[in-house]
């Protein structure tokens, strides 16, 4: 099963409600609730990251009987280095959006910590490609 | 599926139901359905929160109590009151009256819950303490609020601290000491005065212990009401307080709002109100909210103040608890003669803990994912042709509801009657055929030709 949701750069009160929707759809799917747990965290915090530094984005959601595979591709500053990116702490947030309590630098390393398998790509200027696959087994 | 029972103490009067849909649409659990011209409530989704009944323009709703005379069964009766029905008298009604007119109802003993929190909240620093991976920790207090989560934050089932509420402690405490007074186990009695329906349903069908301590509940309002009548009637003087017994502030502001959260360390929040708590808990199950270490969430807006058997506007009640508990503090004796609870703090200790909540999940389409899939997509084809403004007319809360109802055979699509006018006009239906879909719903008198010149 498929859906798409739309992420808008910029609008912190809306982040997190695609990864809302994912959890609702999950739960009726009757997933184990700690895999939507880890399923949910992981997508809130790449939902952030698009509305923290991408211009727009879209969340694309493909629901197997085993798996769940989300890519979530953005439109805005792309990241340099991932390796860095991938460090706890590390952050290119703005004061003003960890002000708001995002830009921790905890981001993509929760993203690793909550996912199966992740993988990210990346162009600056252009945009970031990551897609989060998490097992229902 | 398995077929458990729970017990609610909320019940529809079907022959004061006139199916209004007031309840239906402030339904957390979107539990409520309107058939034959009444509401039905799922049981295994209801959690006793009571929105239903303070929605209800006709008091269609009841919450159903023990039979008061069972009391008698027994040769030791004990009350246990929260400390809210204290709040609910008029000032010029002394405590020493209440304490007094509850005894002449019939109880041998009367005993405030609330006189157990210092035992409850030493056990749950050290729970906290000896768990501190399982934080935020969410308290057990307001049963309304386990249940919820238990049917829609399944994933928040172990976080809830896994220690008896305060009238557990109580009971325990009241029927241990009865027993160390040499009376028998079955010569007890032990009965809880609650303020709203949830708790009625955590005695009945207790979450996380096997058997109640408690014997029977009886409705506040009825012991409001009872004690208020012969108050009036008699004209005896009495003193405002009473001498022999000293409740801390931490007592009577336990089931008030920060009653439980200003008593622990770190970051605690109080949340109350049912919806509230639900925003909250969505926060919490994303991780959009980290770093807290207890939550505090009752159901009743201002908690159990606001609690449906409330007979005193809670914001009324309130000030007489806090001028209450000023009181009390005022007058503290200079040295506190030990408490009786004290003597067997340990033993209640040692008994406080109650087993995993376990998480029973409604959302779930079907235990087979393969076959909860297929009905999404069919969810998803019936709600493009759904009206999806929410009216309520084909008797469940949303198109939404309505069209998981269809797809889990508990209702028609016709019910929704923008799909009868369209199916009318096509002729695939007759008049007739529409017309008796809408009686099934909405019931037959519903529909009675009414002249206007009659009123």
């Amino acid at each position: 099963m498929e859906f798409k949701f739309e992420i808008e750069g910029g609008n912190f009160s809306k982040a997190g409600s695609a990864s809302s929707e994912v959890k609702k759809i999950l739960k009726q799917l009757n997933v184990n609730p700690k895999i939507i747990k880890r399923t949910v965290v992981s997508l809130y915090e790449a939902e952030v990251n698009v509305v923290a530094h991408a211009f727009e984005g879209n969340m694309n959601v493909d629901i197997d009987t085993d798996k769940i595979v989300v890519k979530i591709e953005d439109r805005g500053p792309g990241i340099p280095d991932i390796d860095q990116a991938m460090q706890e702490g590390y952050s290119t947030a703005t004061p003003q959006v960890r002000e708001m309590g995002f830009g921790a630098g905890m981001g993509l390393p929760n993203i690793k910590r909550n996912s199966d398998q992740m993988n990210i790509t990346s162009k600056v200027d252009v945009g970031t490609e990551l897609e989060i696959i998490n097992y229902f087994g | 599926m398995e077929q458990i029972h729970f017990y609610h103490a909320l019940k529809v009067v079907d022959e004061v139901c006139i199916g209004c849909t007031h309840c239906m649409n402030v339904c957390p659990t979107a539990a409520i359905r309107v058939k034959n011209g009444t509401a039905n409530i799922n049981k295994n989704a209801c959690v006793d929160c009571g929105e239903c009944l303070k929605a209800c323009p006709v008091n269609a709703i009841i919450v159903e109590q023990d039979d008061f005379t069972q009391i008698f069964n027994y040769k030791q009766r004990v009350a246990l009151l929260p400390t809210v029905l204290l709040g609910q008298f008029p000032d010029d009604v002394s405590e020493v009256q209440i304490y007094n007119e509850i005894k002449d109802l019939g109880f041998t003993h009367v005993y405030e819950v609330d006189g157990a929190v210092d035992v409850l909240i030493d056990s749950t620093k050290k729970f906290m303490h000896k768990h501190h991976q399982e934080r935020p920790f969410i308290s057990s207090f307001c049963p309304a609020i386990v249940r919820l989560i238990q049917v829609k934050f399944p994933a928040l089932v172990d976080n809830i601290i896994q220690l008896k509420p305060v009238i557990d402690i109580s009971a325990q405490f009241y029927r241990k000491k009865l027993q160390d007074k040499g009376y028998a186990q079955n010569e007890i009695g032990i009965f809880y005065v609650t303020p709203c329906a949830a708790k009625i349903a955590a005695v009945k069908s207790p979450v996380g212990e096997e058997k109640s301590l408690i014997d029977g509940v009886i409705n506040m309002d009825f012991i409001y009401n009872k004690v208020l009548l012969s108050i009036k009637n008699s004209k005896k003087e009495t003193k405002k307080y009473p001498e022999n017994i000293h409740m801390s502030r931490r007592s009577i502001g336990w089931t008030l709002t920060t009653g439980e959260a200003s008593r622990y360390s770190g970051r605690c929040l109080a949340i109350d109100e049912i919806h509230n708590v639900i925003e909250v808990l969505e926060k919490l199950e994303n991780e959009e909210i980290t770093d807290v270490d207890f939550l505090e969430l009752r159901a009743c807006d201002h908690s159990c103040a606001g609690g449906v058997l409330a007979t005193e506007n809670r914001f009324l009640a309130i000030e007489r608890l806090r001028k209450r508990a000023a009181w009390y503090h005022r007058n503290k004796p200079m040295i506190m003669p030990e408490r009786e609870i004290d003597l067997y703090k340990t033993y209640l200790q040692e008994n406080i803990g109650i087993s995993k909540v376990e998480p029973r999940s409604i959302l779930s389409l079907d235990s087979d994912m393969m076959v909860a899939m297929k009905k999404m997509k069919k969810i998803n084809r019936i709600m493009k042709v759904l009206p999806g403004i929410d009216c309520g007319a084909c008797g469940a809360p949303r198109c939404q509801a309505l069209a998981e109802d269809v797809v889990q055979g508990k209702a028609k699509m016709t019910q929704c009657v923008f799909l009868q006018k369209m199916l009318t006009k096509e002729g695939l239906i007759s008049p007739q055929e529409s017309f008796d879909i809408s009686e099934d719903t909405w019931g037959k008198s519903r529909f009675e030709k009414k002249n206007l010149n009659d009123h």
